[in-house]
């Protein structure tokens, strides 16, 4: 083996040992706990049994909240690719000199907890706020109508949390772009909007395939919105999963619900790069 | 070829800019241009780097905004036209392919957004004429520079506009390709009867390929005209310089009628016509071509009444093969070009070979001594 050869294996080496501290190792007990025999308990202890039936039970039993979170997730992700769109084209092509300001405040968000914030949100979208006030004066809302405890809201708060992990993809991948693309195509008769959908949008095409997945990934798994912000009727999976694990200690069922998250979700995943022709992404 | 039969547009229309400016945040690209293209002909614009000949074009294609100035086509203004609506196609100074898409759908890519029929016949013989059909499925990243040039060509001349923008389109092809380019080129514009406006660094292009050349220096036009009329009666020191070979010699103007302008030149007098002599008083340079200095050893007759000077010493000699290039040192202390065809009437001249040297005064040319004698040479290095 050359000397050349070894220098790459040494710079892996501190990577590997990372991932398989902690992802290899908790990713099999996931997977062990999620083939445990669910009679067992913390006091009679735990063990192996490969009961498959573990996941049936998790499909069964949690079928509406996982279906809602993939709900929720994908619509949330609809309309953060909407609005990011828009503000990383403007950020990208029309921004000129508050380019770099304007990249600051979309992530000055990160600067305070994920929790801190969504916990204000609730304060926003209070029964007594500022914005159900005014909602309910235009007759948007009915006289006792509410935000709270409703899907819009834990759809807002998954819209807030993550709309900068798609701005930020799709920002790198709209900057690449070389505006004399864009000139060529409007010299070859192409109007304004056949030009972006002709040559802007397919060479963001990357862009928005990384970052509609670096939103609808952790938002299907997310728990904190739907239990800030919803109630029981908008749980999702992650606070099924939760409940499981810390409440009930059904480590079984919790264990098989989370495998079968993460199966949906990389299914998705490679489905939609697929379709999506970005496969180079892989 | 049956591209001409098919030629969309209609009753070709002639480019005009008037006065023609554009102004960029701290500096004038292009001074107040005036030009006409007549509608099918072969206009070159030639200058030297950084003299407005892509804003120009960037202009009439419509992608910048004249500072102030218009531009017709025919009758029509499209100073502020988008450029979507002009029928006007850009082959860009860095091709602009678009990386998505390959070869044959980059082609397309016109026709389709004008809802054209047939265009995979029409994209196939394209790509033929740019002898490019078997790379039909490739992306832009896989070609050389050179195939790139060529898509890029096919992309723009496939939509036959009534005027061809071409942003030193052969820049990027090796020699031989670039000869054989240029003759296809001419010989398109010439069928398809299309107006061309071809932008170019190199004279030689210029000068075989257009009908018409406009040299550019600074923002503005220098001289425009055929391109015997510009190499033979350059108006300024710069356009003697920028195209071809020059010997420009310092003299006084003794005195001018109707028909020539008689020049001393360290005592001896030459005369020059009258329509070549632009500056009728003063001093100013008198120029000549280095093919049109005719030399003869010391004392022995040559054939150009007037202007005859004496005392030449032969201090460099390069034959070429099929001409022979001296340098000859005058007797103030300049150095002249002289390139004399090998027809085998005379020896080469040895170096140090005392000389007279002459030339027909139809071929000389006075200009303004106010011009700077090295304009437009550096580039031609
Ligand atoms: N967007 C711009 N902002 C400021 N100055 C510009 C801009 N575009 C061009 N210029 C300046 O205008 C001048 C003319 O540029 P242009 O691109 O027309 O030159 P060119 O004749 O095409 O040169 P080349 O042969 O090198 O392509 C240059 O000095 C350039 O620096
Ligand atoms: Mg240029």
């Amino acid at each position: 083996m050359t000397g050349r050869k070894l220098t790459g294996y040494w710079l892996i080496l501190p990577a590997a040992l990372w991932l398989g501290l902690f992802f290899a190792i908790p990713f099999y007990s996931l997977l062990a706990n999620s083939l445990y025999d669910p009679e067992g308990s913390v006091l009679t202890g735990y063990h192996v049994s490969y009961r498959f039936a573990n996941f049936a039970d998790a499909i069964r039993d949690s079928g509406p909240e996982l279906w809602r979170s993939l709900w929720y997730a994908g619509l949330a992700t609809a309309i953060c690719l909407v609005l990011g769109y828009v503000l990383a084209y403007a950020i990208a092509f029309k921004a000129g000199k508050w380019r770099n300001l304007m990249l600051v405040l979309v992530i000055a968000p990160f600067f305070t907890s994920f929790l801190v914030r969504t916990l204000s949100w609730k304060l926003i979208l209070a029964d007594d706020g500022f914005i159900v006030d005014t909602l309910r004066f235009v007759h948007i809302l009915g006289e006792d109508g509410r935000l709270l405890a409703t899907p819009v809201a834990v759809i807002a708060g998954l819209v807030y949390n993550f709309l900068p992990f798609m701005v930020l993809p799709l920002y790198a991948s709209l900057e690449k772009i070389d505006g004399r693309l864009v000139e060529a195509a409007g010299d070859l008769y192409a109007s304004p909007l056949r030009g972006f959908l002709k040559v802007t949008l397919p060479l963001s095409m990357p862009g928005v395939v990384a970052g509609t997945l670096l939103t609808f990934i952790p938002a299907a798994g997310d728990y904190i919105n739907a239990q800030l912000l919803g109630s029981p009727n908008q749980r999702m999976v992650g606070n099924v999963i939760q409940d499981l694990y810390t409440d009930t200690g059904d480590f079984a069922a919790a264990g098989a619900l989370s495998v079968t998250l993460m199966v949906i979700i990389v299914a998705a995943v490679l489905v939609y790069i697929r379709r999506a022709g970005t496969e180079e992404l892989l | 070829m049956s591209l001409a039969a098919e030629s969309t547009s209609g009753s070709a229309r002639s480019l005009r800019l008037t006065a023609l400016t554009k102004e960029f945040a701290t500096f004038t690209a292009v001074r107040s241009l005036d030009l006409e293209v007549p509608a099918g002909t072969f206009f070159a614009l030639l200058g030297p780097s950084g003299c407005g000949k892509t804003t120009t074009l960037r202009m009439v294609a419509g992608l910048d905004t004249p500072t102030s100035g218009t531009i017709h086509l025919g009758q029509d203004e499209i100073t502020y036209q988008k450029p979507y609506r002009r029928p006007v196609n850009t082959v860009f100074q860095n091709y602009a392919l678009f990386p998505h898409l390959n070869i044959h759908d980059n082609v397309a890519f016109g026709l389709r957004r004008r809802g054209v029929k047939d265009v995979d016949r029409q994209v196939q013989e394209m790509l033929a004429l740019v002898e490019l059909e078997a790379q039909a499925r490739k992306k832009p990243t896989q070609m050389s520079g050179g195939q790139q040039q060529r898509v890029a060509l096919a992309r723009a001349l496939i939509n036959r506009p009534e005027v061809l923008l071409l942003d030193e389109p052969l820049g990027a092809l090796d020699l031989k390709l670039r000869r054989g380019m240029q003759i296809e080129l001419k010989r398109i514009q010439t069928e398809v009867g299309l107006t061309f406006v071809h932008v170019t660094h190199d004279q030689e292009e210029a000068m075989t390929m257009a009908d018409t050349i406009a040299v550019m220096n600074g923002g503005v036009i220098e001289q425009m005209g055929s391109p015997a009329e510009l190499y033979e009666n350059p108006r300024t020191t710069f356009v003697a310089n920028f195209l071809g070979q020059t010997n420009l010699m310092p003299g006084t103007v003794a005195g001018a009628d109707s028909d020539v302008v008689r020049v001393d030149m360290h005592g001896t007098q030459v005369s020059i016509p009258a329509d070549r002599a632009h500056t009728r008083e003063g001093s100013g340079w008198v120029g000549i071509r280095p093919e049109k200095v005719l030399l003869a050893p010391e004392g022995e007759p040559i054939d150009a009444p007037g202007n005859h000077m004496t005392g030449g010493v032969i201090t460099d000699v390069s034959f070429v093969g099929v001409s022979t290039q001296y340098l000859v040192r005058m007797p103030w202390g300049q150095e002249l070009m002289a390139f004399e065809q090998n027809t085998g009437r005379r020896a080469v001249l040895a170096h140090g070979t005392k000389v007279d040297v002459s030339w027909r005064p139809e071929f000389a040319f006075l200009l303004p001594a106010t011009q700077d004698v090295n304009a437009g040479a550096v580039e031609e290095a």
